[in-house]
């Protein structure tokens, strides 16, 4: 049965398989990510860390030739039925991408997007929920007088953080990072961290990370991909300590990747 | 080859480029002179303002001006929305395939096919199918369908320009494809969307083949008031002034020039205007 020390489980793949037409790109994976903990997906470039990501809030359906076998669900019920509108899925389950990728317009409406287009059109509910929004996101105090100012004026981390609390505006039960700040600056990088662990009170974090000092700090559990396989998963502890396999420990101490 | 030969090339390329660089500005400039040299004398208010004459010297384009102007804003009801939709459709909903690709080159085809011809079809479908005869409507409808394959052109090029990243994040926070698309993609590439229909229409207010070939008339004393009049524009007035045998006419003709090259001019500067104000907001 479940240890005591594994909270429930928010996000599951079972003998998840993804294909990009003949590529086999996931190859049988299956892993249980738990609620309000920092899970980070580490591994080589092209090993199918993003794909999997991109596999809960369903951004893969875009990709030409995409193809699944397999479960993924959220709080056990699978997200690729065909019931399930994928609009609603991605309410509850937000993305910060890459690249800070803010919409040309103010910062305002960039916050304020998410929650536009489910119909909340109230001049005073839509400030509010901006400004906390923009609070959690630790942005308040450096954009609460320019929040009519295009969000491209700001700087790339600002940008990203800008990002993070449109995806909270929308107040998701997870949120998904795809290398949130593997294009910022240092301290940029190291505010971006400190958010995320304050984060992981109210909602479930899954990062995917180049940056393998990244992973070991903030992260409650790890898991390392290689070539389209999970070898290893576990508490981020272990896996830096001591691996047990020897793909893992030769990938954590940087002899290949 | 030796150096020097060499140089020498290079000299003798240098100067040819030189010259084909400055032909295009050359001829329009000499252009440019002639017309304004014999045009300008005619120019005045009462030109402006007044009606077409058998004496050359008080004949007027003001229903030629009106028609024209008309002209422009009814293509532009006409091509706007359909052209926005087809591209928004092209890009954004279509799926990419065979059939995509056999509708870009019949697009593609579309706009090299010659005026005239959008004027046989204007004529048979919109003048006489529909019945709008000879009227504004016709000659709009017919422009319309002249320019609509530029304007969707230039809307999806505008289109493919927004980086696919803003559509992701319009999606990752439960966006459908039509929210992103139109609150979106639509407001970041709406300057080059624009621009691409100003030069349509800057083309259009200048054509007179397919006009001529619906029956828009050479000789109107009235200006056309509701989009069901007759009508005449600019470029069929200065056609009939230069074919007649008076050179009296062929100085009206110019001056009538000089007032459509203004009016096109005036539209390419706000194009580029619009192009660089867009740009110059736009950083991705």
């Amino acid at each position: 049965m479940v240890a005591p020390e594994t909270p429930p489980a928010k996000l599951e793949t079972r003998e998840l398989h993804v294909y990009y037409g003949d590529k086999h790109v996931i190859k049988n994976v299956s892993l249980t990510i738990p609620d309000r903990q920092v899970t980070a997906f580490i591994g080589p470039s092209g090993c199918g860390k993003s794909t999997i990501l991109r596999m809960f809030n369903r951004m893969n359906d875009y990709i030409d030739g995409f193809r699944h076998l397999g479960a993924v669900c959220l709080n056990g019920e699978e997200i690729y039925r065909r019931s399930v509108q994928v609009e609603m899925l991605r309410r509850k389950v937000g993305m910060v991408f890459q690249k800070p990728n803010p919409f040309p317009k103010s910062i305002f409406d960039n916050v304020a997007f998410g929650l536009r287009i489910q119909g909340v059109n109230d001049r005073k509910v839509l400030q509010a929920s901006v400004e906390q929004a923009l609070h959690q996101a630790a942005l308040w105090e450096e954009v609460k007088d320019d929040l009519d100012k295009n969000a491209l004026a700001l700087s790339g981390g600002q940008q990203q953080r800008l990002c993070i609390a449109r995806a909270l505006a929308v107040r998701p039960e997870v949120i998904l990072m795809d290398e949130p700040a593997s294009a910022l600056d240092p301290i940029s990088t190291s505010k971006i961290e400190k958010l995320i662990l304050a984060l992981k009170k109210d909602l479930t974090v899954v990062i995917v990370t180049h940056n393998m000092q990244q992973a070991a700090r903030i992260s409650d559990r790890t898991a390392f991909f290689f070539l389209g396989e999970l070898i290893e998963y576990g508490p981020t502890a272990d896996i830096f300590t001591h691996p047990r396999e020897k793909l893992t420990e030769d990938y954590i101490s940087g002899r290949f990747g | 080859m030796s150096a020097r030969t060499q140089r020498l090339l290079e000299g003798l390329f240098r100067l040819y480029g030189m010259v084909t660089t400055w032909l295009g500005i050359v001829v329009l400039g000499v252009f440019l002179v002639d017309i304004f040299l014999k045009g300008v004398q005619r120019l005045s208010l009462d030109f402006l303002s007044g009606f077409p004459s058998r004496f050359p010297e008080k004949a007027g384009i003001l229903p030629a001006e009106v028609g024209t102007l008309w002209i422009f804003l009814l293509t532009a009801l006409f091509v706007i929305p359909l052209g926005i939709a087809a591209a928004v459709f092209l890009e954004e909903f279509m799926k990419k395939g065979r059939l995509a690709s056999i509708i870009e080159v019949n697009i593609a085809s579309l706009a090299g096919v010659p005026s005239v011809i959008y004027g046989i079809l204007g004529l048979e479908v919109f003048s006489r199918w529909f019945g709008w005869g000879n009227t504004l409507m016709a000659g709009a409808a017919t422009l319309a369908l002249l320019i609509f394959p530029v304007v969707v052109l230039a809307a999806r090029e505008a289109l493919r320009a927004v980086p696919r990243s803003v559509r992701e994040g319009a999606y990752a926070l439960g966006a459908t494809r039509w929210q992103a698309v139109w609150h979106q993609v639509l407001p970041a590439s709406f300057g080059g969307i624009l621009t691409g229909i100003i030069l349509a229409l800057s083309r259009a207010i200048g054509e007179t083949a397919p006009l001529i070939i619906i029956g828009a008339l050479t000789y109107i004393s009235f200006v056309p008031d509701s989009p069901w009049s007759k009508f005449t524009v600019l470029p069929i007035q200065i056609f009939n002034w230069t074919s007649r045998p008076q050179p009296e006419f062929w100085i009206t003709a110019a001056a009538a020039i000089i007032v459509l090259l203004g009016m096109t001019l005036l539209l390419n500067g706000a194009a580029v205007m619009l192009r660089y104000r867009w740009k110059k907001k736009l950083k991705w």
